[in-house]
C-alpha cells in the first residue's frame, strides 16, 4: 500500500514543505527538500521521530541558579517528557564547565546531557 | 575619562561580532571598548537555551548560550577589552563622540571616541502598545519576560497559558512551557500568517498538539489580580474583531509575543535618523547611520530572523567603522550615491543608499516582505532596467531575505537608483 | 485603643491623616490592599483643579479651591512633583459661548483666581495643536498637574515621621459601638482595633463601611456608585503635544474628555464616565478607548498614533447621587466620620478634606498641637534633570544608583531601595512603581518587573514566589520548576 505524507522540515530555518512517499511502511521518495538535512529528517520523522531536548537543571553553588542543557544527540519525540523528568530531578554543583556530561543517559536512550554554558561557583 | 578609537554599546552577539570585525579591520584590540549592561556578554542568546543557532555561521546546529560562548571566546582570545553591568547613559555626536556610561564599581565614566557602534538590540512589544481591553493584572508577561524567569531563574510564571502572538519567542516559549508541565491552550495570531519560522510551529506547537488560531486576537482580559482567563475572537482581513467569534480560554497566563522593536533611545538622544518602517537608524553601504562615524548593526538597525546574519552584519559594520577610524579623509567619500528602494512588498532595505567610491566588490541588501508570497521572483532594477531576478517558491514577513549586489553590475551606470520589488515568477 | 483610627489608605486617608498628625493623638489607618493608594487615587487625572467646575456654595466647590490654594506649599515642603501648567476649557460651537461665560462667573463666585475668556485663535495662539473647531477657550491659569501617587505617598511618609501607624493588608469585616462609646474595628485577618474616633475615607467602599454600622435616625443608609473612568497614556514622545490641560465644555457630545501631559512628561487622554455594578471593575473596553480616540480628536488636531500609546488604564470614581462630597460626624453614631463620595475634583481637595477633617475632629474631641511636628518630606533622591556632576556626586555617595533597573525611565536600584526603605515602604511590584516610576515607561514594566521582583525578595527577606504585583492574589510566579 501506498502513502503520501507531508511534513515541514525542521533542519534549518528554511522550513521545506517535503513530501515522502511509503510503500507497506518503507520510504520510497523523498521530494520537496533543498538539501541532505531534508532528506535524512524526512525519513527519520516518518518512522523513528527524534527531537533534540533542550531545557535547564537545577545547580548548587552557582553564579546562577540553574544551568542550561541539551540532549547531546536527538532522542526519541515519545521520549521527550521521561527525559524532562530526569532533568528536572538531578541538582549538579558548580562549577560547571560548557559541554560537561551532566547525565549519561538519559532516560533509557543511551543518550548524554550536557551543560550547555559555563557556571562559575558563586 | 577614557579616550578609545571605537566604542561598541552592546556586549550581545552584535557587539561581539561588531568588535571581531574592528579587529579584522585593523584596529587594535586595546583600541575598542564595550559595553554591556548585563552581567555577562551575550545579550539575549543567554536566555535562548534552545537550539537552532549557527546553521550558518558554525556549520552546526548550537543553542543560544553555546552560540554566544563561541564569540565570547574570541573576544576573551584577541583581549578586546569590555564593561559588564555598566549602562550607556548618553551618546553625543561630533568629530569625537562622548558616551556617558556608569557602573556600580567606578561610577560615572565619560568615555571619548572616534567612532561608536550601536549594538543595542531590541526590545519586545509590550501590551499597551497593543491596546488590548480589560483588567491589568498579573501574569500578563511578553514571552521573552517568560522565558528569563524559566530559563535564568528556574521558576514557572505561569501554569495554564494562552499566547498572544506567533512570533519565534512566543512558539519556542509554548514548548519550554509545556515540556515544564504548563498546559498552553492556544497560540491566537492576528495576521492570517504566522510570524515565526515554519520549524517552530511545527516542534513547538505540532509536535504538542497546540492549536495555532490564525486571524485571532484576545479582545478581553479577565481577573483583577491575576489572570483568569481572556476572550479569543476572530478578526476580519482588516484585522477587526469579529462579533459573535468570541470564545473564552480559562488560563492563568497571557504571554505576549507580538514583534520586537529596536531600543533606540541612545541613537534618537544624539540624532540618529530613524527609519519609520524598521524603527532602526538608517545606514548607507557601510551600515553608518546619518551621524557620520556612528554605526548601527543587528537588532537594533533592524529585527532579523536568525542570530547568524546578526553576527554576519555586525562585523561587517566593525570592519566599516575600523576602515573609519584609520581612514585618513576627513571629507566624504565623493561619488556617485545611489538610492536602494524596497517596492511592491518589500518593506524596508538595508542598506538604503550605496557610495560607489565605498562599496565593495559585493554589496547584501537584507530586506523582509510585508505580506505571504508563493511561486514569485525577487527582481533587482537599476532604474527601469532589469538586473537579475531570483525565484522564490515563498516568502513570508517572518523571514529575513536578502540579494548581493556586484559593484561591477552598477559600475559606470548613469542611474541613481536600485530598486528591488517582488513580481510575479 | 486609638484616638483616631482612619479606614482607607488613599489620598484623602493619608492626608487626613497627616493633618491630625499634627496633634498629639494615637493615629492609625487600617489599608485593606498590601500598600496604599491602591484604589481611585492611583488611577485618575492627575490634576490640580482650580475648582471653577463645582457648584458655588457645596462643599466640593469650598474644598477644591483651598485644596488648589494649599498644593503649591505642600508640594514644596512634601517634595511633591506639581506644574503650575494652566488649564483650557474648549468650545467648539458658538452656542457654547455662554456656557463658557458660566462657567468663568462660578469660577469668580467659587473664589478662582486669574480667570480669563480666550478667542478659538487666542486660544490657537497659546497651544498650537488645537482643533481648527474651537470657537472660544476658558483659560484657567491656576490649574496644575499632580502626580497622584506623589501626593498621597509624600502625605502618608510624612504622617508616618509624625507617629501615625499604618496598617497594610487590613480589609476591615466589621465595625461595632462600644457601649463605652468607642469603636471596635474587626479586619479579615482577624485583628481587631478599638477607637475613639473612627474615620470611614474607604472611597468606593465606603458606603460599605458606612452601612457596617445599622441604620438608625441620623444615619441613613449610604449609597456610592463605582462610576469608572477610562485612560490612555502615551509615550513621553508624544508628552509636548500641548503644554496646558486642555478640557471640552461638556455638550452634545456628551461628558467631555481632557487631554494633558501629566507631570512626569507623558500625555493622557482621559476619563470615560460610565456607572459600573462592581467595586473592582477597573478594566478598559474597546469601546472606552475608541471614544476616548474619537474625543480626544475634537480637541486636538494630531493626535498621536497608536504606537505611542503605552497603556491604558481605569479607575473608579465614588460618585453619589448628589455630586457632593459628604463628609460630616454621622449624627446617629457620635465619633464616626464619613469622609464619602469624595469623587473628582477629590485629589484637589485632599489636603483640604485632611484640614476640614481634622478641624471635625478637634471639635469631637480636642487635642493640644504636637510641638515637635514635622512639616517637611524629602522624596527620594533621583538622577533625573540632574546635572553631570550632580550625578556623580550621588552614584559615588550610593553605587546603587550606578545600576539602573528600569531602561525606559532610567530609575536604579538606589531609588528602588530607597523606596522599600522609607516609612510607608513599598512591598510590591506596583509600589515600587508609584514611588520611583520603573515600570511607568514604554516597555510597561517587560524589562524591569523581574528584577525589581527580585529586588523586593531580597530586601524583604521573602522568597520570589512570595512578591506579589498589588494585591494579594496577584501572584507573579509560581514557584520553582518541577
Amino acid at each position: 500500500m501506498e502513502e503520501k505524507k507531508e511534513l515541514t522540515c525542521i533542519g534549518c530555518p528554511m522550513g521545506c514543505q517535503i513530501t515522502v512517499t511509503l510503500k507497506d511502511n518503507m520510504v520510497t521518495s523523498v521530494s520537496g527538500n533543498t538539501c541532505k538535512i531534508g532528506d535524512t529528517y524526512a525519513r527519520e520523522e516518518v518512522t523513528d521521530p527524534r527531537r533534540t531536548v533542550t531545557s535547564i537543571m537545577k545547580v548548587d553553588g552557582g553564579e546562577l541558579p540553574v544551568v542550561s542543557v541539551k540532549t547531546k544527540e536527538s532522542i526519541p519525540k515519545g521520549l521527550m517528557f521521561g527525559v524532562m523528568e530526569e532533568i528536572g530531578a538531578v541538582k549538579v554543583n558548580a562549577p560547571i564547565a560548557i559541554g560537561q556530561i551532566l547525565i549519561e543517559n538519559v532516560a533509557g536512550t543511551g543518550v548524554a546531557v550536557v551543560a550547555t554554558r559555563e557556571i562559575k561557583e558563586k | 575619562m577614557i579616550r578609545k578609537s571605537l566604542v561598541i554599546i552592546g556586549g550581545g552577539p552584535a557587539g561581539m561580532a561588531a568588535a571581531l570585525g574592528a579587529v579584522k579591520g585593523g584596529l587594535a584590540p586595546q583600541e575598542i571598548l564595550i559595553l554591556e549592561r548585563d552581567k555577562r556578554l551575550g545579550g539575549i542568546l543567554n536566555q535562548c537555551i534552545h537550539n537552532g543557532f549557527g546553521l550558518h555561521t558554525f556549520k552546526e546546529e548550537l543553542t543560544g548560550p553555546e552560540y554566544a560562548a563561541r564569540y565570547e571566546a574570541q573576544i576573551e582570545e584577541k583581549q578586546i577589552p569590555y564593561k559588564l553591568e555598566t549602562m550607556v547613559m548618553s551618546i553625543r555626536e561630533g568629530e569625537e563622540k562622548e558616551i556617558i556610561a556608569m557602573n556600580g564599581r567606578e561610577g560615572i565614566l565619560e568615555i571619548y571616541a572616534k567612532a561608536v557602534i550601536l549594538a543595542m538590540g531590541c526590545r519586545e512589544r509590550p501590551r499597551g502598545a497593543l491596546n488590548i481591553p480589560g483588567y491589568r493584572p498579573a501574569g500578563i508577561y511578553s514571552a521573552g519576560t517568560a522565558q528569563y524567569y524559566v530559563n535564568m531563574e528556574g521558576k514557572l510564571p505561569g501554569k495554564e497559558v494562552v499566547i498572544l502572538g506567533s512570533g519565534d519567542i512566543g512558539l519556542i516559549m509554548a514548548r519550554r512551557m509545556t515540556l515544564e508541565g504548563a498546559k498552553v491552550k492556544a497560540v491566537a495570531e492576528l495576521m492570517p500568517y504566522s510570524g515565526g519560522l515554519k520549524r517552530n510551529i511545527v516542534q513547538c506547537l505540532q509536535d504538542f498538539d497546540i492549536p495555532l488560531l490564525l486571524s485571532h486576537t484576545v479582545v478581553d482580559i479577565k481577573g483583577k489580580e491575576r489572570v483568569e482567563g481572556v476572550t479569543i475572537a476572530q478578526v476580519d482581513e482588516k484585522s477587526v474583531p469579529i462579533p459573535g467569534t468570541e470564545e473564552f480560554y480559562p488560563c492563568d497566563t497571557l504571554l505576549l509575543s507580538c514583534g520586537l522593536i529596536p531600543e533606540n533611545e541612545l541613537s534618537l538622544g544624539c540624532g540618529v535618523e530613524i527609519s519609520p518602517v524598521t524603527g532602526g537608524p538608517v545606514v548607507n553601504e557601510c551600515l553608518e547611520t546619518s551621524k557620520s562615524g556612528i554605526f548601527a548593526c543587528g537588532n537594533v538597525l533592524h529585527v532579523h530572523d536568525l542570530v547568524d546574519y546578526v553576527s554576519g552584519e555586525a562585523l561587517e559594520a566593525g570592519e566599516r567603522a575600523a576602515e573609519y577610524v584609520l581612514s585618513e579623509e576627513d571629507s566624504g567619500p565623493g561619488g556617485q550615491e545611489l538610492t536602494v528602494c524596497g517596492e511592491n512588498g518589500v518593506r524596508y532595505t538595508v542598506p538604503s543608499t550605496i557610495n560607489m567610491n565605498r562599496m565593495k566588490e559585493t554589496q547584501t541588501i537584507r530586506f523582509r516582505v510585508g505580506r505571504e508570497f508563493q511561486g514569485v521572483k525577487v527582481s533587482v532594477y537599476l532604474e527601469d532596467t532589469l538586473l537579475r531576478s531570483i525565484p522564490k517558491k515563498t516568502m513570508a514577513p517572518g523571514e529575513m531575505e536578502k540579494v548581493i549586489l556586484l559593484k561591477k553590475d552598477l559600475e559606470g551606470k548613469e542611474i541613481q537608483r536600485i530598486r528591488i520589488t517582488i513580481e510575479e515568477a | 485603643m486609638f484616638d483616631v483610627l482612619i479606614i482607607g489608605g488613599g489620598v484623602s486617608g493619608c492626608c487626613i491623616a497627616r493633618e491630625l498628625s499634627k496633634t498629639q493623638r494615637r493615629i492609625g489607618l487600617l489599608e485593606a490592599q498590601p500598600d496604599i493608594c491602591e484604589g481611585t487615587s492611583k488611577a485618575n487625572s492627575g490634576i490640580a483643579h482650580a475648582g471653577f467646575d463645582a457648584k458655588p456654595g457645596t462643599l466640593m466647590a469650598k474644598l477644591n479651591v483651598r485644596g488648589n490654594q494649599l498644593l503649591d506649599e505642600l508640594a514644596l515642603k512634601l517634595d511633591i512633583p506639581l506644574k503650575r501648567n494652566g488649564a483650557l476649557v474648549l468650545c467648539f460651537e458658538e452656542e457654547g459661548l455662554a456656557k463658557l461665560q458660566e462657567l468663568y462667573d462660578r469660577g469668580v463666585t467659587n473664589g478662582v483666581g486669574e480667570l480669563q475668556l480666550l478667542s478659538g485663535e487666542e486660544a490657537r495662539a497659546l497651544e498650537p495643536a488645537l482643533s481648527e473647531e474651537v470657537k472660544g477657550a476658558l483659560y484657567a491659569k491656576r490649574s496644575g498637574i499632580v502626580c497622584p501617587f506623589g501626593l498621597t505617598i509624600a502625605m502618608a511618609e510624612n504622617a508616618a515621621e509624625n507617629g501615625v501607624e499604618f496598617y497594610r493588608g487590613y480589609r476591615v469585616s466589621a465595625v461595632h459601638l462600644n457601649e463605652s462609646g468607642t469603636y471596635s474595628v474587626s479586619c479579615e485577618n482577624g485583628e481587631s482595633f478599638e477607637t475613639k474616633i473612627l474615620i470611614n475615607a474607604a472611597g468606593v467602599y465606603s458606603d460599605v463601611i458606612h452601612n457596617m454600622l445599622p441604620e438608625k435616625e441620623g444615619h441613613n443608609h449610604l449609597e456610592i456608585v463605582p462610576r469608572r473612568g477610562e485612560y490612555c497614556l502615551y509615550d513621553k514622545q508624544a508628552g509636548n503635544l500641548v503644554e496646558r490641560t486642555i478640557f471640552q465644555l461638556p455638550g452634545v457630545y456628551g461628558k467631555g474628555t481632557l487631554v494633558t501631559p501629566t507631570v512626569h512628561g507623558n500625555l493622557l487622554i482621559g476619563p470615560t464616565a460610565e456607572d459600573v455594578p462592581g467595586k473592582e471593575e477597573v478594566n478598559t473596553t474597546k469601546a472606552g478607548t475608541d471614544l476616548l480616540l474619537s474625543n480626544g480628536a475634537r480637541s486636538v488636531k494630531t493626535l498621536p498614533g497608536g504606537k505611542q500609546m503605552i497603556t491604558s488604564f481605569a479607575g473608579l470614581r465614588a460618585h453619589h447621587a448628589d455630586h457632593d462630597f459628604i463628609i460630616e460626624e454621622s449624627k446617629g453614631y457620635p465619633g464616626f466620620v464619613d469622609v464619602a463620595a469624595i469623587e473628582s475634583p477629590g485629589l484637589t481637595s485632599a489636603p483640604a478634606i485632611g484640614e476640614y477633617v481634622a478641624a471635625i475632629v478637634q471639635d469631637i474631641k480636642p487635642a493640644p498641637m504636637k510641638p515637635d511636628f514635622k512639616d517637611t518630606r524629602a522624596g527620594i533622591v533621583t538622577t533625573e534633570g540632574k546635572t553631570l556632576a550632580e550625578k556623580k556626586a550621588i552614584v559615588a555617595e550610593n553605587p546603587a544608583y550606578a545600576n539602573i533597573i528600569c531602561r525606559c525611565e532610567s530609575i536604579s536600584e538606589g531609588e528602588i531601595l530607597a523606596a522599600i526603605h522609607r516609612p510607608v515602604g513599598a512591598t510590591t511590584v506596583d509600589g515600587v512603581k508609584r514611588r520611583t516610576r520603573a515600570g511607568m515607561g514604554r516597555c510597561q514594566g517587560g524589562f524591569c518587573s523581574p528584577k525589581v521582583t527580585a529586588i523586593l525578595a531580597r530586601e524583604l527577606g521573602i522568597p520570589v514566589e512570595g512578591v506579589r504585583k498589588s494585591g494579594e492574589a496577584s501572584v507573579i510566579l509560581y514557584g520553582g520548576l518541577k
